[in-house]
């Protein structure tokens, strides 16, 4: 035991310090960031899409004439959220690296559009609870009033769902940072990356990835902690 | 000005309208009683297409607008309606909610929409409140706010859904001035409604439904001094 805790300072000097190896680390956690950010975004704008024409498709008025590309769009939407969210998202991964973009260098590209589209099945299974939840006599008023569909869901609705999807939203960032550690399997140079290749550097694996696990785990609870603090804020202007 | 022909309407298998005929002519304040249940309501959110008939037609100043091919929107523009449960739009200020219709319509400028926001403000007295929350407000606020919305557009026609079936008792009153001067003012209207004395007063017809009948109309004080029907005897003799 003593002679384990003896060599653990050269371990972590050789896995942290030596060469200036933290850099890397800190590198490879922007990256990390910056994918989480960028995926999430492309997450969000198809969520709303799909979600909205998913809503607006479910919400046509019976008795009447449906509309035929609104039902195109709507299978479509069916079976993207189904592919997605029926397959494991490093096969996703995989086929996005190396099938699809087999010949792209541009790894972070790769990674935003298999972690976004992604995410996207996701978030819009959340927004569309979200719509949902709003009560229905918003949309009779805003509709009684001569607003169309897509005004009522812009100024009326969606922003009423908005704040009640704001946790499940933040729930899906948190998934999709720590996803973000698969990517590393199509070479994009992000957290995980960076400790397996230090780790087969210097061919002692505890100091690497212990260490990376914990740079999640700060990232996670620091994230966990602003949901927390945002939510509570919103629950104010409720009270007023 | 409205014109019901063999209007049905039912929810599965219940059929709610059965087979309405009427006509409403400008100028007119028709108010309609029965018990709940009778169709009332829906009969009423069937003149604005809220509920889709499920046979018949409706005519609004000549255009068909159950004829799949009519632009709701538009005829919805000159319908305004005012909702038991008030349906302000929580996440805008009190102005806000008067405006969205008229500017997002291209009925008025933002300008012209704030002018008008505070000169209906104004004469339901809330002018104070332009700048508060629908939350800030008490119910009979709330319903005072809704009808001038209402009005922002100009409607020929009010519709009204139990404006004061979900107000405390002493909220009943301001509502029913509110409504009460607009029909001085020669509104067309038609009133859903429990409260009698509205009716004997201020109506100019008044239509008792029953099962998804209209079992009698009458002028307000032969309706309710010479009741015919065995079924609307009981009735009043049960709320007067």
């Amino acid at each position: 035991m003593f002679e384990w805790l003896n060599k653990l300072g050269p371990r972590l000097e050789a896995a942290f310090l030596e060469g200036d190896r933290w850099q890397l680390y800190l590198r490879g956690l922007l990256t990390t960031l910056e994918l989480t950010v960028v995926a999430l975004i492309v997450g969000v704008a198809l969520g709303v899409l799909v979600a909205v024409i998913r809503t607006a498709h479910d919400q046509q008025r019976p008795g009447r004439r449906k509309s035929i590309p609104l039902g195109i769009l709507d299978v479509i939407c069916k079976i993207y959220t189904t592919v997605i969210r029926g397959t494991p998202m490093l096969v996703q991964i995989l086929i996005w690296g190396f099938v699809i973009f087999a010949s792209s260098r541009n790894k972070f590209m790769v990674g935003v559009v298999a972690l976004g589209i992604n995410s996207g099945a996701y978030v819009a299974e959340i927004v569309r609870g979200g719509l949902m939840s709003v009560d229905i006599g918003q949309t009779e008023a805003g509709r009684s009033l001569g607003l169309g569909y897509l005004d009522t869901m812009r100024f009326i609705v969606i922003p009423q769902a908005f704040k009640n999807i704001l946790p499940s939203l933040g729930n899906e960032f948190i998934t999709l940072f720590k996803d973000t550690s698969l990517a590393n399997t199509i070479g994009l140079t992000e957290l995980t990356y960076r400790a397996a290749r230090i780790a087969g550097n210097t061919l002692d694996y505890m100091p690497p990835y212990i260490g990376i696990a914990i740079m999640y785990l700060v990232v996670v609870i620091i994230l966990t902690w602003l949901q927390g603090k945002l939510e509570r804020r919103l629950r104010q202007s409720d009270r007023r | 000005m409205i014109d019901v022909k063999n209007l049905s309407k039912s929810f599965g298998d219940h059929l709610v309208l059965d087979d309405i005929s009427e006509h409403i002519h400008p100028g007119e304040k028709v108010v309609i009683i029965g018990p709940s249940g009778s169709g009332k309501s829906t009969f009423l959110r069937c003149l604005n297409l809220l509920e889709t008939p499920t046979s018949g037609t409706i005519t609004f100043e000549g255009t068909e607008i159950t004829d799949p091919k009519c632009d709701i929107d538009k005829i919805r523009q000159h319908m305004g309606m005012v909702f038991q449960h008030f349906n302000l739009f929580p996440n805008m200020t009190i102005r806000k909610n008067i405006t969205l219709a008229p500017v997002r319509t291209k009925l008025m400028s933002q300008a012209e929409a704030d002018d008008t926001a505070t000169a209906l403000l104004r004469r339901v007295g809330l002018e104070e409140k332009a700048d508060a929350y629908p939350a800030q407000l008490s119910g009979g606020q709330k319903q005072r706010i809704a009808i001038v919305r209402a009005l922002a557009m100009k409607p020929k026609v009010m519709l009204f859904d139990e404006p004061t079936s979900a107000l405390d008792p002493e909220m009943v009153g301001e509502v029913l001035e509110v409504m009460k001067e607009l029909a001085d003012e020669g509104m067309t209207m038609v009133v859903v409604t429990h409260e009698m004395g509205f009716a004997r007063e201020v109506g100019s017809r008044v239509l008792f439904m029953d099962g998804g009948h209209i079992l009698e109309q009458n002028e307000p004080h032969a309706f309710f001094a010479n009741p015919k029907e065995p079924r609307t005897i009981e009735f009043l003799s049960k709320v007067l």
